[in-house]
């Protein structure tokens, strides 16, 4: 049965490959002239290249594992060359974690390497295993400012330059700039507790009724210092809680910010605070600002470019709400006198805004769907 | 004047969608869902993290170790050096893991590059690089073989086992008949595997049927190859109880076998007996060809490991793609297909599939990709395959004429 044995070679073109071959996953994070980086490296892989199942028993455990941790890190990084300008940066392992993977587990190494000065072009040597399986491959991800690049490292391919572009101060500002409008444009609650205090702008309180006023300036005035301070007092606690000195749960801070809308819009129909309503917007926009901050948070806040993003998102936030403003005045003072702004928009409104800020209330603290998106 | 609608947490999340869109390409994402999982420290020592598929004290690993250690003493003792990559190769075929053809390479570095080398080393690295669907590059070796060496057996064997694959059955009979002057047994078996493929099933049938009858001293995987092929060649004939008493006897010889298990639950599945492929496959999770039957059964069944074995190929195959990966098309379409319900994408990969590798179910996939599109054109070159070479499978000829049916 000679010739059925050769032909059970014949088979090895059917099966191909059963198994995921051998990979590895390398991220790589540059700030300056600071590398961190994460390396996924499998098991058995490892196993091979440096013994890890001393037992001797088909299995390998995270004892043995861990007893192998430096002879891990020096034979990984012994083939792994980051170059910056032409200088090493040398790294070396922080920390040991344990990953599992699609098809088995993996030692998860973290790393950092420090360049002579700030990386312009990174240079990355990459042979892990290459002397021991040629089919092996490292895939890179590298990451630098908010831009992310893949790679992937063979023997073929084994050294690799990467150019990292500049991030402008400028590009950063105005890209969290925009953030900011675009966050105030879809975030109905600040626009709504905005309106809330701006619609008895152009009305003065006489007599228990609401009256129009008789002149511009004192409206514009009046909505000039009730967005100023609802400004001054959201930056505050959106900077304090972006930089990390004040956090706040979520869900009282969200329901606090449906708390103001519904406050703001009763105040309208059964006034209790008048005249003095920069105060009342000054002490909301307090809360709103932690609002903000859950999002630019979301967003990511670039450790070298901190102020560059609190200031740019921040900015955004303003023009985004002087857009709504600027619309909303003239309007407003146009049709201060009819009944349709009076009754419909005025009374009307303000009820239908605190209505909606009362249903946001009850959703957000006790965490339940009523209106659906 | 404003719509209201409310800003929970959802449509924040959304913004941050878009801003990554903006910087993220696909393969970004791929990575965040293959790499990004959540790395963790194990609570205690004897957490068991991973199995290796070759203890170190077992015969086959001390052996492989021996030869390390000769071929690390004198890495140019070439002899050491082919012996070591054939187990290697041998250990890929049986666990099904393309590592050990990385490690056989290894062995044969010194020679990997060489324009002029050894007959022997040519042919191994033939054997290699086809394992890695470099065709052409295997092929170019082998006729540099066979013109140099005529009576490489091995070389003839590879080189007809290639060019099925290509579905060149006319260059396939040289080889075989080539075999004939060497030794009439290679060339009864390769004979038998190309009249199988090519409309004489029957005699394929015979003639292997005939070749396990002759030697009782076949080992048992020897055996379970040649059942699996009459299983195979049962089907072909429309003989489905035949095919299921190969199957059983092959499944009882006391060797694993992945392809003899690949071929067992295909036809399990087509017979509607999905009960029975769950306890064939349920400890084969780590391959992938495997874990595919395993959750197409599953799915049938709406058995609730279903979910997560489809979610675990899906994350294979990103692993896969973000390597550039070409090799699992053909199981990747079929995945498309059946469990995910892809049509489109499924034949852009089974049609992308055929234009490598040109098998039966290469075939099939891509008939059956075409039907579930209503796309009778989409099946032009498979429809062309199934009359050329004659093939007799019942399920491939009901799906071809339902295409045709179509078309009129």
């Amino acid at each position: 049965m000679r010739a059925l044995l050769a032909l059970l070679l014949l088979l090895a073109v059917l099966p191909a490959h059963a198994h995921k071959p051998s990979d590895s996953y390398l991220a790589v994070r540059v700030e300056g002239a600071d590398l961190s980086g994460q390396w996924d490296i499998a098991l058995r892989d490892l196993d091979f290249a440096v013994g890890l199942d001393d037992s001797g028993d088909g299995d390998i455990n995270w004892g043995e594992v861990k007893a192998h941790h430096s002879d891990i890190a020096a034979y990984a990084l012994a083939r792994l060359k980051l170059r910056s300008g032409g200088a090493d940066c040398p790294a070396r392992a922080t920390e040991f974690l344990v990953d599992d993977h699609s098809d088995g587990a993996y030692s998860v190494m973290r790393f950092s390497a420090r360049c002579p000065s700030e990386v312009t072009t990174l240079e990355i040597s990459y042979s892990l295993f290459a002397d021991l399986d040629p089919q092996h491959k490292g895939l890179l991800r590298l990451e630098h400012g908010a831009g992310t690049r893949t790679a992937i490292f063979s023997p073929e391919r084994a050294t690799q330059s990467f150019e990292l572009a500049r991030i402008s101060s400028l590009t950063q500002l105005v890209d969290y700039g925009r953030e900011g409008v675009w966050h105030i444009w879809i975030g109905f609650d600040h626009i709504l507790f905005l309106l809330s205090l701006l619609l008895p702008a152009v009305l003065v309180r006489e007599a228990a009724r609401w009256q129009a006023v008789g002149r511009f300036p004192p409206a514009f005035w009046d909505v000039f210092k009730i967005v100023t301070s609802f400004t001054v007092a959201h930056s505050i606690t959106l900077s304090l809680a972006a930089l990390g000195v004040i956090s706040l749960p979520s869900r009282l801070v969200e329901s606090a910010i449906a708390t103001s809308v519904v406050l703001a819009a009763l105040n309208n129909v059964f006034p209790l605070v008048h005249g003095r309503r920069w105060m009342v917007a000054f002490a909301f926009g307090l809360i709103h600002g932690f609002g903000f901050a859950s999002v630019l948070r979301d967003l990511g806040l670039p450790q070298g470019a901190l102020l560059i993003a609190l200031v740019g998102f921040n900015l955004g936030v303003e023009v985004g709400q002087l857009a709504i403003v600027s619309a909303f005045l003239p309007l407003a003072y146009g049709l201060r006198t009819t009944w349709f702004y009076r009754r419909l928009v005025f009374i009307g409104g303000s009820l239908v805004i605190s209505v909606v800020a009362g249903i946001w209330l009850v959703e957000r603290a006790f965490n339940m769907k009523i209106i659906s998106p | 004047m404003i719509p209201w609608t409310t800003p929970t947490r959802t449509t924040r999340t959304s913004i941050i969608g878009t801003f990554t869109d903006w910087l993220g390409a696909l393969t970004i994402a791929l990575f965040a869902l293959v790499a990004q999982a959540a790395p963790y420290v194990p609570e205690d020592d004897a957490v068991v993290l991973e199995h290796l598929p070759v203890r170190p004290n077992d015969p086959i690993a001390r052996e492989l170790r021996r030869l390390r250690a000769d071929l690390a003493a004198d890495p140019n003792d070439l002899d050491t050096a082919l012996e070591l990559a054939r187990r290697y190769f041998d250990l890929a075929g049986s666990e099904g893991d393309p590592r050990y053809v990385g490690y056989a390479e290894a062995a044969l570095r010194p020679w990997w590059n060489l324009p002029d080398l050894p007959i022997e080393a040519r042919v191994m690295r033939a054997i290699l690089n086809q394992y890695s669907h470099d065709f052409n590059g295997a092929m170019k070796d082998l006729d540099t073989a066979t013109r140099e060496d005529p009576k490489n057996a091995l070389a003839w064997s590879w080189r007809a086992a290639i060019h099925m694959v290509q579905a060149d059955y006319t260059a396939a009979r040289i080889d075989c008949d080539s075999l004939k002057a060497i030794d009439a047994e290679f060339a009864i078996g390769c004979t038998a595997y190309l009249d199988g493929t090519t409309g004489k099933a029957a005699v394929a049938y015979r003639a292997f049927s005939a070749a396990l009858a002759r030697d009782a001293k076949a080992s048992p995987s020897v055996r379970v190859w040649v059942l699996t092929r009459l299983a195979e060649l049962s089907i072909r004939q429309g003989n489905p109880k035949r095919a299921e008493e190969h199957f059983r006897a092959a499944y009882l010889e006391p060797v694993n076998d992945q392809f003899l298990l690949g071929a067992y639950s295909d036809f399990l599945l087509d017979q509607g007996r999905s009960d029975e492929v769950v306890p064939l496959l349920v400890d084969w999770v780590k391959s992938d060809i495997l874990l595919l039957r395993l959750a197409m059964a599953e799915r049938a069944l709406k058995a609730p490991k279903a979910h997560e074995h489809i979610e675990a190929l899906r994350s294979r195959f990103d692993a896969a793609a973000l390597r550039g990966d070409k090799l699992h098309q053909q199981e990747e379409a079929r995945f498309n297909l059946y469990l995910l319900g892809n049509k489109e994408k499924a034949f852009a990969l089974a049609h992308e599939n055929w234009k490598l590798q040109r098998e039966p179910r290469d075939a099939r996939i891509l008939l059956e990709a075409a039907l579930a599109m209503k796309d009778p054109m989409a099946a032009q070159e498979g429809l062309a395959w199934l009359e050329r070479s004659g093939h007799e499978d019942p399920g491939l000829r009901r799906t071809a004429e339902e295409l045709k049916a179509l078309k009129r």
